[in-house]
């Protein structure tokens, strides 16, 4: 692990500090949270001081305490979403590629209808039929999301089914799960972890719109995108309380994406000659 | 029968069972949706005769059935019959709407997909060096803000504190392209910014993963440039992922900005749809739902046929 | 992923009729640019919130803010109001009732012709009341019209027959749906056609609607503009860099937040107006555990009056007194003491309620009033404090009229308030009310209701009416923090601006009162 961490360049252990930073402070929120999560301590929109470090918002609650307790939402729920999603959709869409035939179409035609309908009814829809809970709210980015991670690995996995060396698998009969872990899996992983990036900002920013249609956090519990909405109107007149989850947000994405960078690095170098 | 087309008319086939199938969904959905369109129509001060009198008038006493095959017949006549809410006719409404939103779609396309796989390719060209990291950053950072602050930062620096452009994007029939390119250009910028990170990071990791492979280790020994060897060696292998994230941004700047719209005062799709659910205008978001899904369904069998095309042994099975 | 963002389901804020009696408090002074002359010309453009691509110009079915004021820009109304709140002539020349105010002639004005061609006759005008008082109707004037028993021309007028007496009865006549259209409207009423000082050119629902001046319009002191465009901008923010940045001439709902910082912006005033308007929350009292008297008093004295118009209106707004009527009604009873946030207090009453402790829900969305579900966790806050286990639940603004409210026990509401204390009561508060969203039923607080009508001795009224607060401030289901202001911006080469105390825009009639400097 140490001599993997040396090796690393600095941007990512950059992005690795960050990322690990960000989660830690997601963990704890509770402890470092100099205020209660809801309580209102002052009046709107107070700038920066010793006593909020990053100012009160839209009712007056402490901006920190916010940014903290907000932050812990928004990183469980984006990382479970995303690893979920990834998990459905890499799987899937592996094994469409690999089996073809009836499946193949079978998967893909119902990831196209289930993509096809605008996320707006679908939302409309679920949120009609299901209570809206963690869980709940946690499957359905999943579910939504792993129909994007579906088709782009069904896209990768295409390149790689027709190669050489899945035809001598083939031919070694070996089973479909040994093929997608052994083959395929390496042979995509840098679109998949470049894909990871992304999707997880992604996430970040589709729990702000669920919440807003109801189905996501519930108040007074909040996640970041939440914050930046209810703080928006003060952002053209100078108030900046909008710009630190926004900022938070941008930088966790960042620092996800430098760490990425390497991952991706690494893998392409690992497999070096593979093809 | 050369394989490709019948592949294409596979996929034709396919995408117009599949548009069935969804709009046997859509119908299904809108029926499941909470609320009454006569109270929502009328509102909250609605007196209970004028919303008997209004769900009369709008026969939704009716089986469910009986509308479906009404509405899809009428749909074959290329008739989507009148809005619920204020008797316009959809097909009308429709048409000015999505021209609107093809418009900004197309602009933004237009900049945004070479924008961002030239930007991909010098990052792989300058991998790991201060051009690579510059342009990472900047598009990730666009990318992560919530599109309506970044609509709200380029409106007041460019159209307030500048006075540059006008804040919003009023536009109507008797302008000429280049007015309405003026009057558009701000939320073109917004939506170049929110897709562009998504498009480069998928250009610049595609062709990475390939850049090792034996066969471009081996046009690098017979002494091609960095550029040479990722446009004509990596980048034409690797068209098939691209293809599919550019797609995915392409239906999304046709189906999902109405918070663009909404910021801009621009009369897309996305606020049409947006403002007739709230009204539980069903035969409107019928409709606008079918024509959406008939656009991701296009776009990704585009995409599907991108990827067997561009790829050799798909083109031509053993 | 793609992203999507939701403002749906607003509310409409305009109010159907407009507020007597400020004239007396003396809050209306007439404004100095009432005595220059006015300039012809120009293009004015009015940017405004609440517009969807839904709206109607039928003017029974109006519903939204934007497609009202186009109501005021194409038509003409029997009467009009003045600043003060009195009633001007306009298509109706003059008015009479019978001595026991059952029935009322309207004389119509002579020489008025319709943007088709055709001239108005009192046929019209008949009729046009007629398609908003039939029992077939959609009409939102319905309930405003129930009293009027027959409706019928007569002469050089039209004549209106009740079926109890009402002395305000013409004050019905300014409520914003009814438009005289030829024919009353009844072959084709959406398609824009009126007497108004504006000819409509284009309709493009949620978008815009574009005007020409009327030249044939019968009276040439209104309608200065040569053409009159309404925008429709419902983004706040970019509401007000449009007047910024001089795209539009006017904004109505400026945010309350940024109220003082577009006022200080170069070349933009703002118009601030008081309103009978409220934002609450109402509970059903027939409902548990809102059927507990102890338990609505612990509530109503759980809310930091001040703190939400301070924070939720930045100050533009007073606060309530958990009744719907504030000092801009006539006949209004200012004896009932204000009641002042206290945590001993609602501690005291949540104990004497002897509720089991179980979490109480309030149901909240900014589609109820913007703020509402900052507002609900202000609420929250204080009410933990007092050891009130209230909880806030956040719905979707998507169908929150028809899916949550009046459904739901205990939810945020919005009040536009009414023209007469009377109506306000009427709608919201007799046993037997369409929109009683408290599910008040109080038989003596009915029986002051028909005594109040009748009653034609205004001391006398006001006490009735000061009885009726009293009962819902004690007994009602209603929680009103605070009341509301209108807050209007404009570009300051726009003349003859003159402030009408309870309604936002001049009551509508800003296209045809003012002018370019």
């Amino acid at each position: 692990m140490s001599t993997l961490l040396n090796s690393a360049p600095k941007s990512a252990l950059a992005g690795l500090a960050v990322t690990t930073l960000f989660f830690g402070m997601a963990v704890f929120a509770q402890v470092i949270a100099p205020y209660g999560m809801s309580d209102v301590v002052g009046s709107v929109w107070e700038p920066a001081s010793s006593a909020h470090w990053l100012g009160t918002d839209n009712i007056g609650r402490d901006l920190f305490t916010r940014m903290l307790y907000g932050g812990r939402t928004t990183i469980f729920v984006a990382t479970a979403a995303t690893v979920l999603s990834f998990v459905a959709g890499s799987v899937l869409g592996f094994a469409a590629a690999v089996a073809g035939g009836w499946l193949d179409q079978l998967l893909s035609r119902s990831v196209d209808l289930v993509m096809s309908v605008p996320g707006l009814i679908f939302a409309l829809v679920v949120l009609s039929v299901l209570p809206p809970s963690l869980p709940v709210l946690i499957l359905v980015m999943a579910f939504l999301d792993s129909t994007r991670v579906y088709r782009l690995c069904r896209s990768v996995a295409g390149d790689i089914v027709v190669m050489d060396y899945i035809e001598v698998a083939r031919l070694r009969s070996e089973g479909l799960g040994w093929t997608i872990f052994h083959e395929i899996l390496p042979n995509a992983m840098s679109p998949l972890v470049a894909e990871f990036g992304m999707r997880f900002i992604f996430m970040v920013l589709y729990l702000s719109t669920l919440s807003f249609l109801g189905l996501g956090i519930q108040p007074p519990s909040t996640d970041w995108g939440a914050i930046v909405k209810e703080n928006s109107d003060g952002l053209v007149y100078g108030i900046p309380a909008a710009l630190a989850p926004a900022i938070a947000i941008a930088i966790l994405a960042i620092a996800i994406n430098l760490v990425a960078d390497w991952v991706l690095s690494r893998t392409t170098s690992l497999k070096g000659g593979r093809a | 029968m050369h394989p490709v087309l019948k592949l294409l008319m596979q996929r034709m086939a396919l995408g117009i069972l599949l548009l069935i199938a969804s709009s046997i969904l859509i119908f299904c959905g809108t029926l499941v949706l909470p609320g009454d369109v006569a109270q929502a129509v009328l509102g909250q001060s609605a007196t209970p005769e004028a919303l008997a009198n209004l769900r009369h008038d709008l026969g939704l006493d009716q089986s469910a059935v009986q509308r479906y095959f009404h509405w899809v017949n009428g749909i074959l006549h290329g008739d989507f019959g009148k809005a619920l809410s204020n008797g316009a006719d959809i097909s009308h409404s429709i048409s000015l709407r999505l021209g609107n939103t093809l418009f900004l779609a197309s602009w933004a396309a237009a900049i945004s997909i070479p924008l961002a796989i030239t930007l991909g390719i010098l990052s792989v060209r300058f991998r790991n060096r201060w051009p690579d990291r510059v342009i990472s950053i900047f598009a990730l950072a666009t990318t992560s803000v919530p599109e309506f602050i970044l609509a709200y930062l380029v409106m007041f620096v460019v159209a307030v504190k500048w006075r540059w452009l006008p804040p919003v994007s009023l536009i109507n029939d008797t302008m000429s392209v280049g007015e309405k390119l003026q009057a558009t250009a701000l939320p073109v910028l917004v939506l170049v910014l929110v897709v562009l990170a998504h498009m480069m990071r998928m250009t610049r990791a595609a062709i990475l993963n390939v850049m090792e492979s034996a066969y471009i280790e081996t046009a690098v020994l017979k002494g091609l440039t960095g550029f040479q060897v990722i446009l004509s060696h990596a980048l034409p292998n690797v068209i098939a992922p691209i293809a599919n994230v550019v797609i995915l941004n392409l239906a999304y700047l046709v189906v999902g900005v109405v918070a663009v719209e909404v910021v801009f005062v621009y009369p897309g799709m996305g606020q049409y749809l947006v403002d007739h659910v709230s009204k539980r205008d069903v035969p409107v978001v019928q409709a606008t739902g079918l024509i959406f899904s008939s656009v991701y369904i296009l776009l990704n069998t585009m995409a599907d046929l991108i990827g067997i095309i561009s790829n050799p042994r798909l083109r031509n099975p053993k | 992923m793609p992203r999507t963002h939701l403002d749906v389901s607003r509310r409409n804020f305009l109010m159907s009729t407009g507020i007597i009696g400020l004239a007396a408090t003396g809050l209306w002074l007439p404004g100095k640019a009432m005595a220059d002359t006015p300039k012809k010309g120009g293009n004015f453009i009015l940017g405004l919130k609440g517009g969807e691509s839904t709206d109607t110009l039928d003017p029974a079915l109006n519903t939204g803010n934007a497609s009202s004021y186009a109501l005021f820009a194409f038509g003409d109304y029997l009467l009009e109001q003045g600043p003060d709140g009195s009633l001007l002539p306009s298509l109706a020349e003059s008015w009479e009732a019978s001595d026991d105010n059952k029935r009322w002639h309207f004389k119509i004005r002579q020489g008025v012709e319709f943007h088709n061609g055709k001239p108005l006759t009192a046929s019209d005008v008949a009729k046009t009341l007629q398609r908003h008082s039939s029992e077939k109707t959609k009409s939102g004037a319905l309930g405003a019209m129930r009293g009027i028993q027959e409706i019928r021309e007569e002469g050089d007028g039209v004549t209106l027959v009740l079926t109890t007496p009402d002395a305000d009865l013409p004050y019905l006549m300014l409520d914003y749906h009814l438009v005289i259209q030829p024919d009353g409207g009844m072959e084709n009423p959406a398609n824009g056609i009126g007497t108004g000082p504006y000819r409509l050119v284009q309709e493009e629902p949620g978008v815009r609607y574009r005007f020409e001046k009327f030249d044939r319009h019968w009276n040439k002191d209104v309608g200065h503009f040569d053409s009159h465009e309404i925008v429709v901008i419902n983004d706040d923010t970019a509401r007000v860099a449009a007047m910024q940045a001089g795209q539009v001439h006017a904004i109505d709902k400026v945010p309350p937040r940024v109220a003082k910082l577009v006022g200080n912006a170069p070349g933009v005033k703002v118009s601030v107006t008081e309103s009978p308007g409220h934002y609450v929350f109402v509970m059903h009292t027939d409902t548990p555990p809102f059927d507990n008297q102890n338990l609505r008093l612990a509530l109503k004295y759980a809310i930091n009056r001040q703190e939400m118009v301070d924070k939720i209106l930045n100050g533009f707004g007073e606060v309530g007194n958990d009744t719907p009527i504030n000092q801009s009604y006539l006949y209004f009873d200012n004896s009932l003491p204000q009641r002042a946030f206290s945590i001993e207090k609602a501690a005291d009453y949540y104990k004497k309620s002897g509720h089991d402790g179980s979490p109480i829900v309030l149901r909240v969305s900014d589609a109820a009033f913007t703020g509402a579900v900052d507002a609900a966790q202000l609420f929250q806050q204080t009410a933990n404090a007092a050891g009130i286990p209230l909880e806030v639940k956040r719905e979707p603004a998507d169908g929150y009229w028809s899916e949550v409210w009046n459904k739901q026990p205990f939810c945020a509401s919005y009040w536009g308030g009414r023209p007469t204390q009377d109506q306000m009561w009427s709608v919201g508060y007799l046993s037997t009310a369409d929109w009683n969203d408290t599910h008040f039923r109080n038989k003596d607080f009915d029986a002051l209701l028909l005594q109040a009508r009748a009653e034609t001795d205004a001391a006398k009224r006001t006490e009735l009416f000061g009885k009726m607060a009293r009962i819902v401030w004690e007994e009602g289901g209603l929680i009103n923090p605070m009341f509301n202001q209108f807050i209007d911006g404009y570009a300051d080469t726009v003349a003859g601006w003159v402030s009408y105390p309870g309604h936002a825009m001049l009551r509508g009639y800003i296209a045809k009162l003012t002018w370019f400097a």
